[in-house]
């Protein structure tokens, strides 16, 4: 066990400890090392003016991806490499191309959340050199501006896809070979780390058995993978959390995998690892993700966290619910698995027992010939969190009866919740419009939400019957929902 | 020195109209831009947070601070018995705004004390840990509880007349009356507020504050302290952003870390959460318009008779010229031959609205595209063809007198939206769109074109003033002040081009420095979009001075009359000899010339009686307009903005590049308003939408999808503006109404067209679905 744990922060070797498990980077950034370029916007994620790359070795090889330096906590940046906008530009002053290119187009006005996005056109340049607009638009999904109407940043973006200086002129290109090493060294031989402040410890376990036996030890620990939610508990509720401990390094829970059965996804895996393989697999659940967040929170949330957390607007469990996922808990002592819909018992309360933890969900592939849909709906398109959001699986026999349906809706219980009713009803009938503009009043019966900031209890209602009819409606081939882009623009 | 011919160069970097870019950007993009959080703090800077009420009005029983005074790190806890000097922050002198609240409490979220301490974080713990007793009084959130309430108003309201609009509304051939809700707006500058205050010697303290009105922070600062106005001082290079938000809303963090700083000794920073500043800090006034409008078979107007209720909010701020400028705008590009038009300033148990760019006018402006948009469905016309109708005329027409008794002198509305209407295919698109409809079940579209005529010019005539400062020092290198502060918007790079323009230097020679109480006095706000028309008129004067005494000194020495002394780029031609601007410069200061003046500028020819509702308020206006295409889906409401064609008015622009920039950003901004922005209380009166959370303004992806953006390249401001330029901040904000009657058409559709939608703001998913539903219905 040791008692600091190592990074790389822009050029430099970083050996930390005594810090506090709630300490954000962005306040380390700002108040310790003086990199006062990240700014804080929001503190809870959303606004991107805190934009920075963190890079860290995904099967052996090294990635840079965006995150929130606000809700990142310290603890979470064992073995990984902080790049901040003062790392782009070369020492004599000359700008990077991607600072060259928001320059040359006016993409700043008041410039302060400049910085953030200059950190995600960097992430996308350095890992897209001909991206489309609705690429663009997915990277900047997490970054707000107020002044510029976001026309000039587009414009940046495409202005310097193309542009490939020499590899000597990008830092993170030219120094790649050197930092993947450290990395890798600083992971070579994984030990539990526990750093203390005042009492209050961080604990970053060597591996997930160690994780298993800590979290049996000290059952009411935090366990922390990305962050987006816990962070917003610390810097929004200011509330003390000791221990943490930390998983977003155990590889262990980062696999998925698909075979003809399904997906299984590790409970680390993040959005974006999700998004890249279910574009493949379930393109309409990837769709889906790529409206949860912006990249910065998509590059941290983990599919088990959004499911562990237990939130009746999560936007994960719906679909999987739909489609029939099982959840494994494990723990020190065991294994167990049960239907994901089983694991949200009431408001705020799941059930897990003290000392388990998620460890992956296996999601069922839609039957071949099934229509299975997502729909989520918000007050802003992107990086909004759900008004309500429902997933329809349906499985026609021979005749087009509807031999299975699956319907789960989030926002619309106190938990992710299927709807029953409905589901009965249209088990064993025509689908056909009849059909459905007879069962849609059912979901009265299943569903009486709220109302609040997002939406009233009366438009969510309505809406989700909507959805049914829309749901018909494309499975008739009338494709009914907006777009931005087609298919093949994005 | 031209670098392929090693000539000297016949033209300046950074004249007067040219398309630059923005001062700061090198520095925006490379995070070494200085934001006040950014300045590296003094040795044992303290920190400070708000303690704030948890009822929305309720008279303070008891105050129990121990548990915040004995929290680690709290060195005070500083409430209202506190303040040395007044407990008073408010703007216009009404006295109805304490700093911090002393026996009642007005609004959930209201300042009651400030904590110090060592960290920002300790000081955020410590303050969560009051006990305060109170009892609950009847409070009321909007603009329906407090018409029930029986709310008082917040200042006087005001009326215009013109004609008889009552009896001319019984003569009509037509007539109808609705009502309009429109909401607010938070200004969501992503810098939040902040301000840091360091104690000096005597009663002295300086002042760092985001703020776009320093002189008012320095007033209000001394105001609070009880010292003179000479002891203050207040700084400010650039905020992350105003809108508004910063002309009188960082008065509270700058006084409260100035009384704290003087108090311990030690300087003292303030900065806010962003929820806290959601909370606590003013928004754009939600406003309920009842209209009835009087007109005749073709769709001319005959007579208006409007009252404009807002949500003014716990006490006045600037809510009296908010309403007025609500008033000013009521008329759109529109004649009303006769009016009738009253403002109803009410008070809330809310935050206390501000200034948000566009200032009332866009509220205004809205509720009379909305009776267009009902005469048109009535007389089941293109509202284009009634706007058109009813433009004012031009001079001699019979047609230019608006509410207020001013004449449009400069009337390019005609122009503008015929253009506009060519350019962007309108009629080909709306027949497509129409079409479209009738074969598209769920997806529906609209199109509409909307026209902006802003008011140009503070209503409060003595603000309409502004002072510059330049120096030249020795070497030929200039120090540019001015009071105007930089936002963003491109000011000071334009002040900039000015003065390079005025000595025939490039601008890199041309220092911008940070806005100050102590270089330039009595400074107005940042305001009214108003900053290059004052102070580049104030740097022009303050250069011309200057260069007046530098020719005078030429023609000394040179013994040359006055029109052998020519400013070529970089140089002086003195009869046949040409020198170097800085030699010119250095051999002026050997011959005591002085090399410094303090400019002056006020806007001539404006008046304004309120009382009488008569005047010339305005110095001009600014014009444009816009057409907004769109995508409904009718079984959710959600939506998507196809395309956006603008043509808009800046006059002879001072830099292009940077008014393209306010444009597209003020119709983006203008679109969150009218769309997804959305302020919700609940009923505890606590603000639910604290945060980008759960307060969606627009993103990339909500952009237009296609954007075309051009500015009116004939134009000339017909006043002698600087450069003829015209104003920039505001204006454009309101192209963005036609995004909402695009929205509302599509809507309409479904009731082919025959019934206006009359669709609220900010049309949500919701209110678009809740708006089908009810025209299906019908």
């Amino acid at each position: 066990m040791t008692a600091a744990m190592h990074f790389i922060l822009n050029g430099e070797d970083v050996t930390l400890g005594g810090f506090g498990p709630t300490e954000t980077l962005l306040d380390y950034l700002r108040l310790k090392r003086q990199l006062t370029g990240t700014k804080e916007g929001c503190a809870e994620g959303d606004c991107g003016a805190c934009t920075v790359l963190v890079g860290r070795l995904i099967d052996g090889v090294l990635r840079y991806e965006t995150v929130n330096a606000c809700i990142r906590f310290l603890g979470s940046l064992h073995g990984t490499h902080v790049v901040t906008v003062e790392h782009l530009a070369t020492r004599d002053g000359t700008l990077h191309p991607v600072q060259q290119a928001m320059v040359d187009q006016h993409g700043s006005q008041c410039g302060f959340c400049t910085p953030g996005f200059v950190m995600s056109l960097y992430g996308l340049w350095l890992s897209n050199d001909a991206p489309s607009r609705a690429e663009i638009e997915s990277a900047l999904q997490g970054n707000l501006c107020r002044c510029t109407g976001y026309e000039p940043i587009v414009k940046a973006a495409e202005q310097v896809a193309a542009e490939r200086p020499s590899s000597l002129f990008d830092p993170l290109e030219r120094d790649r070979t050197e930092i993947a090493a450290k990395l890798w060294d600083i992971r070579a031989h994984p030990e539990t780390i526990v750093v203390e402040k005042d009492g209050a410890r961080s604990v970053i376990p060597a591996n997930l058995q160690a994780f298993a036996d800590f979290i049996a030890d000290e059952p009411k620990a935090t366990i922390v993978a990305g962050s987006t939610d816990v962070g917003l508990w610390v810097t929004k509720q200011m509330r003390l959390l000791d221990p943490v401990v930390f998983i977003n390094h155990l590889t262990e829970l980062q696999s998925i995998s698909a075979d003809e059965k399904g997906i299984t996804i590790g409970a680390g895996v993040t959005y974006t690892q999700a998004f890249e393989v279910l574009s493949e697999e379930i393109p309409q659940i990837a769709r889906l993700i790529d409206r949860i967040g912006g990249g910065q929170v998509r590059n941290m949330g983990t599919i088990g966290g959004n499911i562990a957390n237990g939130s009746p607007i999560g936007d994960t469990p719906p679909p999987l619910i739909a489609l029939g996922a099982e959840l494994t808990l494990r723990s020190h002592s065991g294994k167990r698995t049960m239907p994901l819909e089983d694991y949200f018992l009431a408001y705020g309360k799941q059930d897990r027992m003290a000392g388990e933890f998620v460890e992956k969900v296996f999601v069922p592939r839609p039957r071949e010939d099934a229509y299975f849909a997502v729909y989520k709906i918000s007050k802003r398109r992107d990086e909004d969190i759900s008004a309500l959001c429902g997933a329809f699986n349906i499985e026609l026999d021979m005749e087009g009866r509807v031999e299975r349906a699956r319907i789960a809706f989030g926002g619309m219980a106190a938990t992710p919740k299927r709807a029953r009713h409905v589901e009965e009803a249209l088990a064993g009938a025509d689908w056909n419009w009849a059909t459905v503009s007879a069962v849609r009043d059912l979901f009265d019966q299943d569903y009486q939400p709220l109302t609040d900031w997002r939406a009233t209890a009366q438009y969510r209602s309505l809406t989700a019957k909507n959805l049914l009819t829309r749901f018909f409606l494309e499975t008739a081939g009338a494709p009914t929902e907006l777009r931005r882009f087609e298919l093949e623009e994005a | 020195m031209d670098k392929a011919t090693f000539e000297p160069k016949n033209v300046i970097n950074g004249p007067m109209h040219a398309s630059i870019r923005h001062d700061s950007a090198h520095k925006h993009v490379t995070g070494t831009a200085e934001y006040i959080d950014d300045i590296r703090e003094p040795a044992d800077t303290l920190h400070a947070a708000l303690g704030m009420a948890d009822r929305a009005h309720a008279e303070i029983l008891s105050v129990d601070l121990d548990a915040v005074k004995a929290a680690p790190g709290v060195v005070w806890v500083m409430t209202a018995d506190d303040i040395p000097g007044f407990n008073d922050v408010g703007s216009t002198g009404q006295h109805d705004e304490p700093l911090l609240a002393t026996n009642k409490v007005e609004f959930h979220g209201q300042p009651m004390f400030a904590v110090i301490a060592e960290t920002r974080d300790q000081a955020r713990r410590a303050a969560r840990l009051a006990k305060i007793e109170y009892r609950d009084l009847p409070h009321w959130t909007d603009i329906e509880g407090a018409v029930e309430n029986g709310a008082p108003l917040v200042v006087k309201p005001m009326t215009l007349v013109r004609g008889h609009a009552q009896s001319e509304m019984d003569k009509a051939p037509r007539r109808l009356e609705g009502r309009m809700e429109i909401g607010g707006q938070e200004h969501f500058y992503l810098e939040g507020q902040i301000a840091m205050a360091m104690p000096g010697e005597d009663e002295d303290v300086i002042v760092w504050s985001s703020t776009q009105h320093p002189s008012e922070v320095q007033h209000m600062v001394a105001h609070v302290l009880g010292i003179a106005n000479n002891a203050v001082t207040v700084n400010i290079r650039r905020m992350g952003g105003g809108f508004g938000g910063k002309e009188t809303q960082g008065n509270h963090f700058a006084c409260l870390a100035a009384v704290a700083a003087k108090k311990l000794g030690r300087a003292v920073k303030f900065r806010p959460d962003r929820d806290e500043d959601m909370a606590v800090t003013g928004k754009r006034h939600d406003f309920r318009v009842d209209y009835g409008v009087a007109f005749d078979d073709e769709g001319r107007i005959h007579a208006l008779d409007a009252t404009y209720a807002a949500r003014c909010g716990w006490c006045a701020d600037l809510s009296g010229p908010v309403t007025d400028r609500a008033l000013f705008h009521a008329d759109s590009s529109y004649f009303y031959p006769h009016v009738h038009l009253t403002s109803k300033p009410l008070k809330t148990h809310t935050v206390s609205n501000t200034a948000f760019r566009g200032f009332g006018g866009p509220q205004g402006m809205l509720g009379a595209e909305r009776v267009i948009e009902e005469i048109a469905y009535a007389l089941g016309k293109d509202p284009l063809e009634i706007r058109k109708l009813n433009f004012y005329g031009q001079p001699g027409s019979g047609r230019t007198m608006t509410p207020y008794h001013q004449e449009v002198e400069d009337n390019v509305i005609a122009r503008v939206v015929e253009e506009l209407e060519h350019s962007s295919d309108y009629q080909a698109r709306r027949n497509a769109i129409i079409d479209f409809n009738e074969n598209s079940p769920v997806i529906r579209r609209g199109i509409a074109l909307t026209p902006v005529k802003f008011g140009i010019s503070f209503t409060m005539t003595a603000y309409n003033q502004a002072g510059a400062l330049i120096h030249i020092y020795q070497d030929g290198s200039i120090h540019l002040n001015h009071g105007g502060t930089e936002m963003g918007q491109g000011l000071y790079v334009k002040v900039a081009q000015v003065v390079a323009n005025t000595f025939n230097v490039d601008i890199e020679r041309v220092k911008i420095t940070a806005t100050t109480t102590a270089k330039v006095p009595n400074t107005s706000a940042t305001a009214a979009s108003s900053g290059s028309d004052l102070n580049g008129m104030a740097a022009f004067d303050a250069a011309r001075q200057i260069k007046e005494r530098l020719i005078d000194f030429a023609m000394r020495q040179f013994e040359v009359p006055r029109e052998e002394v020519e400013f070529l780029a970089n140089r002086v031609r003195v009869g046949t000899e040409v020198v170097p601007f800085d030699t010119l410069v250095r051999a002026a200061y050997y011959d005591r010339v002085h090399l410094s003046a303090a400019g002056f500028y006020k806007t001539p020819d404006i008046h304004w009686d309120r009382e009488a509702g008569r005047g010339r308020p305005f110095y001009y206006y600014a014009y444009g307009a816009s057409v907004s295409e769109v995508s409904i889906d009718t079984l959710t409401g959600e939506y998507m903005v196809e395309r956006a064609d603008i043509l808009h008015d800046v006059g002879r622009s001072l830099n292009p590049a940077i008014d393209i920039g306010q444009i597209e950003g003020g119709f983006v901004q203008g679109m969150g308003w009218l769309t997804t922005e959305e302020l919700w209380w609940d009923d505890k009166g606590r603000l639910r939408t604290h945060a980008p959370s759960t307060y969606k303004i627009p993103l990339a992806s909500d952009r237009p999808k296609v954007f075309n953006v051009k500015l009116a390249e004939w134009s000339k401001n017909a006043e002698p503006t600087i450069g003829r330029s015209k104003a920039v901040g505001e204006p454009p904000f309101m192209l963005a109404i036609s995004v909402l009657e695009a929205i509302s058409m599509a809507v309409a559709s479904v009731a082919d067209y025959q019934v206006c939608p009359r669709l609220d703001a900010p049309a949500t998913p919701e209110r678009v679905l809740m708006a089908v539903e009810r025209l299906k219905a019908m």
